[in-house]
């Protein structure tokens, strides 16, 4: 954290990155500073927390995420990962954390073959994350933009069970009332999972784009709570130690 | 030797295919009835070096486990064909 401002994020760009600037002026929104470092960057160690903005890194060629995540700012990001920092992936950002095995599972192509651009209705599900913080359970965030071919979360059994019983869910897709059943999961994902996080909830994924969510002009303020809670974790984790490289 | 390899990569039992699912619902509408358990997956083609064909086939393996497949949901099966020495 600089002298003056908020806490300073990392908002990531690899060459198919097309949401960065969104994060950045979200970030500022949030009472955040977000500054773009490109992928060959590997010290992220002046940063307070990082967003992988969403896109297409590297044209999402063989999978989405398989090559980003060979990119020198991985080693960054997972030392700050392991410092306790906040690291959030956005859409492609979180495909690219599934490759990169920071988090479980992987992204599918969505359950009906096409793409999605939509507004969704979100439930949170856990509240100890980088990004639910300032929520409450089983709050209800309503019409939070999801735009994605590849966001059917998908995993094996054990691993589903797994993360259900560490309590890494941390938002699920639901109808207006709340409702997590398939009739509201647009995308087929498994349980109906938007969003999960590491077991520590530093580490966080989601398909949904809060950045899209900031001001009522652009239909919702829903993501504000969560880009807020990111805010305040970063701040909080402030000069947290980098493990030794 | 180089050696023509392919690799095969197929959704592991028990995720989810959303393609082999749409193909299978849409074979019936053009009248190919009686079709079931349509599985989509991948072919990767390529000539490989190597001392020999063991060499060759564990360095492919080390390539499918690092990027070609993602091992969470992807199995893979590596052939080498059309073995040519000295080709």
């Amino acid at each position: 954290m600089s002298e003056q401002g908020g806490p300073l994020v990392a908002v990531i760009v690899f060459p198919g990155t097309n949401c960065e600037l969104d994060v950045v002026w979200a970030l500022d929104c949030a009472g955040g500073r977000g500054e773009l470092v490109f992928h060959d960057v590997s010290d992220l160690s002046r940063y307070d927390g990082a967003i992988l903005a969403g896109g297409f890194a590297h044209g999402d060629y063989l999978r989405p995420g398989a090559i980003a995540r060979f990119s020198p700012v991985m080693d960054g990001l997972r030392e700050l990962a392991q410092a306790g920092r906040p690291v959030v992936g956005i859409c492609n950002g979180f495909q690219v954390l599934c490759e990169a095995g920071f988090l479980p599972g992987a992204l599918q192509k969505n359950a009906g073959l096409t793409f999605i651009c939509a507004p969704a209705n979100l439930k949170v599900e856990r509240t100890a994350s980088a990004l639910t913080s300032l929520c409450t359970q089983g709050q209800i965030l309503e019409n939070v933009p999801i735009n994605h071919f590849e966001g059917n979360y998908t995993a094996d059994e054990a691993t589903l069970r797994s993360i259900e019983e560490r309590g890494q869910v941390i938002l699920r897709y639901c109808g207006p009332s709340g409702d997590t059943s398939e009739e509201w999961n647009p995308n087929g994902s498994a349980n109906s999972i938007a969003g999960i996080c590491n077991e520590a909830g530093n580490v966080v994924g989601l398909m949904p784009h809060p950045e899209r969510a900031m001001e009522e002009i652009t239909g919702s303020t829903s993501g504000r709570p969560l880009l807020e809670s990111f805010v305040e974790s970063a701040r909080q984790s402030h000069g947290a130690a980098l493990g030794v490289k | 030797m180089r050696s023509k390899v392919t690799v095969l990569i197929r959704l592991k039992e028990g995720i989810l295919d959303p393609q082999g699912k749409a193909i299978e619902e849409s074979l019936p509408a053009l009248g190919y009835g009686g079709v079931e358990s349509v599985k989509v997956g991948k072919v990767i083609e390529m000539i490989a070096e190597g001392a020999d064909a063991a060499e060759i086939e564990s360095r492919v393996r080390a390539m499918c486990d690092a990027l070609l497949a993602n091992p969470v949901i992807e199995d893979y099966e590596v052939e080498l064909t059309a073995a040519r020495e000295g080709g």
